[in-house]
């Protein structure tokens, strides 16, 4: 089964391939190399052949057969692996080193040809491969001239033999590599798809294991890795939101159910019947509210928003909004400090933003206290405050109590409430919005104290906007 | 009036019929589309009331179809898209208004009233009269009995609307949408603010008030008789 996964598997398949390519390139080495070495002997041997031929041709040229018997007894003295032999047309042996004319079938004059003859050697008589050629002389002497290839040959089949044991040996390690590697991705890849079993199984707390190398399958592993963080994160987040919104809408209807159910108890009392009506409308108000606000921080989330999102006047959403917002905090005698700047454009959703900065600000006053001071400014952002972009800067600042540093993360998230603002109206999702409005915009949204230098206390909130720039978007 | 709605979901068009029959209308129902623009050809109606996804012909054709007869109807838009894209598109349809669901009663026939009334404009007005209160829209100027009153820009733009409705009842959301073009809900009841300080600039010294608040459904600027 797992040799089955291993030949199926792409590594193993591509480590094939090359395995086919390698080989058939080392093949034609191995050519290359056997034609300039063994080739390169036997061309030599042909080549020394021949000029032996051409000088003892000469030799018979000037001075006939007599001049040529002594030349070739001569030559065979010297046992330099040259074979010669002169026969008279009857076939007496009259001069040279062979003893005999070699067997061999019947061969053209002037063609080389391979035979086999009896070599004399200090281990005694042995046969021996040559190669030669035969000549017809006038008068019908017939010479041969040949030379013993026995040592090149033996060589030759060494080579022969060596590059055989050569090929052989890289298909064979090729072959080895090719399932050890695969071998290998197999099986982490099959650790990967474990591990995605198991999470579609139901533990997403299941990682995909990492070899610690840093290579290509180490980071596939590592961004899978912290896709699976961002989508336990997401599936916490909805089972968090989801029991809350199960406990925070529960209250209020179950409110109405009871109030409806009192009610009815009575016998037709106009007053009361409209009273609880007007009540339970005032209710339901709330909760679709509630709804509304869930669903726009949906909206911000999915990112579909992105779509209506186009240039937009930074300046005039903030400043159209806190003009909205600055009767509500003069009717609480707070005072209300605007200084906006007017800025280039965002990329964004006027809604959106305008709905963002209103609750921040709506925050602000109703966390401050009667007397309290509250403050909206838009300014540039400083150099490199938003990784080399422009950004533009909004700060939303009030006397109120503040939100603890242990607490800033979390009231991000849906329904979340501070018992400082328990006993406040609200639903708990104006900082989601903001912080999912902040989120569609590329914008940092922070929390922080007021100014604690100079003892002021309060929040102090900044969304820092990327400026708009209409040669990267 | 004469108003027809048309609304595939029973009981909330009987709950709509219910409340406009009370308030004093004439109100057909046609459950989809196609029979609500039958009717819409075929009777004289002062307003429609269309929902956006209806059975047979979608809300948004019926009111194209409408336009491309001539019919010029005011119509308000019934959707539980509540985008402010998908507003637009109701709107470039030919619709005149756009109301999300789930909506309060109050705020559908204070729509309705409205878009009636902005039906027969007259000729352009420059000069909005309220009882004594006088609005020049082109020197933009309030004057009230004779005296100016000095409003912010903002200001004016309110006044200029509830004058526009006067003896209406206007919505705080019809306030927000037309008047500060935002389209959310600001939680805290910013415009009653706003409306009380406008309210302190033409009604505090003068005998008659003349911007009312309507329980429950918003505000009407108008002379008591």
């Amino acid at each position: 089964m797992l040799f089955l996964n291993l030949i199926r598997s792409t590594t193993f398949r591509v480590a094939m391939v090359y395995l086919g390519v390698f080989s058939g390139s080392a093949f034609l080495v191995l050519i290359w190399i056997y034609w300039s070495t063994a080739g390169f002997m036997a061309r030599q041997t042909d080549e020394t052949l021949n000029a032996e031929i051409t000088g003892l041709a000469e030799q018979y040229r000037q001075r006939q057969i007599n001049g040529l018997l002594p030349i070739v007894a001569n030559r065979s003295e010297r046992r330099d692996g040259s074979i010669y032999i002169v026969m008279t047309p009857t076939g007496r042996r009259l001069a040279g080193n062979l003893s005999s004319w070699p067997a061999t079938s019947e061969v053209e004059p002037g063609a080389l040809f391979d035979f086999k003859y009896d070599a004399v050697t200090p281990e005694g008589t042995q046969t021996h491969n040559a190669r030669g050629r035969f000549f017809v002389l006038e008068g019908g002497f017939l010479l041969l001239v040949g030379r013993d290839v026995q040592e090149r040959l033996e060589t030759q089949n060494r080579i022969i033999s060596s590059l055989y044991w050569g090929l052989g040996l890289t298909i064979v390690i090729g072959l080895i590599g090719a399932i050890v590697i695969s071998r290998n991705m197999v099986a982490r890849i099959d650790a990967f798809n474990r591990t995605s079993r198991d999470i579609m199984g139901g533990d997403l707390s299941r990682r995909v294991p990492l070899s610690g190398t840093g290579d290509e399958m180490d980071q596939l592993g590592q961004n899978l890795n912290a896709m699976l963080d961002k989508i336990e994160r997401l599936m916490v987040g909805m089972r968090e939101v989801t029991d809350n919104i199960a406990h925070d809408l529960r209250s209020p209807l179950n409110r109405i159910r009871s109030r409806v159910e009192v009610t009815l108890m009575k016998e037709n009392e106009g007053d009361a019947y409209r009273e609880a009506l007007q009540e339970t409308v005032r209710e339901a108000d709330e909760l679709l509210s509630t709804f509304n606000a869930l669903l726009a921080i949906a909206r911000a989330e999915a990112g579909a928003a992105r779509e209506t999102m186009k240039e937009i006047s930074i300046s005039s959403v903030v400043r159209d909004t806190a003009e909205l917002y600055e009767p509500v905090a003069e009717e609480k005698g707070q005072t209300f400090e605007v200084d906006i700047d007017e800025l280039p454009p965002i990329w964004g959703n006027r809604e959106m933003v305008a709905q963002a900065v209103a609750n921040l600000i709506d925050n602000a006053i109703k966390y401050s206290p009667e007397g309290g001071a509250i403050s909206v400014s838009l300014k540039p952002g400083l150099k490199g405050a938003l990784e080399g972009r422009d950004s533009i800067r909004l700060t939303v600042k009030d006397t109120g109590p503040g939100i603890p540093a242990a607490d800033r993360d979390r009231v991000r998230n849906r329904f979340v409430r501070l018992e400082l603002s328990r006993s406040k109206p609200g639903s708990g999702l104006g900082l989601s919005l903001v912080s999912a409005v902040a989120q569609l915009h590329d914008a940092r949204l922070t929390f922080s104290d007021n100014e604690p230098e100079n003892q002021v206390p309060g929040l102090r909130v900044t969304m820092i906007f990327p400026a708009y720039d209409s040669k990267t978007a | 009036m004469r108003i027809l709605v048309i609304e595939d979901d029973l009981d909330a068009a009987a709950y709509v019929v219910k409340g406009l029959r009370e308030s004093g209308h004439l109100v057909d129902h046609a459950p989809d589309g196609e029979a609500g623009l039958n009717n819409a050809l075929g009777g004289s109606y002062d307003v429609l009331v269309v929902d956006r996804m209806l059975p047979h012909m979608d809300g948004l054709t019926v009111i194209e179809t409408l336009r491309e007869q001539g019919d010029v109807t005011p119509i308000l838009i019934l959707s539980a898209l509540a985008e402010v894209d998908d507003r637009v598109k109701g709107l470039k349809a030919g619709g005149d208004d756009y109301l999300t669901k789930p909506f309060a009663f109050s705020e559908l026939l204070a729509r309705i009233e409205a878009l009636v009334r902005r039906q027969n404009p007259g000729q352009v007005q420059t000069r909005l009269n309220v009882d004594d209160l006088e609005v020049d829209l082109l020197a933009r100027t309030v004057t009230r009995d004779g005296k100016t009153i000095d409003l912010q820009p903002r200001e004016f733009l309110l006044l200029e609307y509830l004058m526009k409705h006067a003896g209406q009842v206007v919505t705080r959301t019809m306030l927000l949408e037309n008047v500060w073009e935002y389209h959310f809900d600001p939680q805290t009841n910013v415009i009653d603010v706003h409306i009380s300080r406008l309210r302190a600039k033409i009604d505090k010294n003068f005998d008659r008030p003349l911007l009312h608040t309507i329980r429950g459904a918003g505000y009407s600027l108008r002379a008591v008789s």
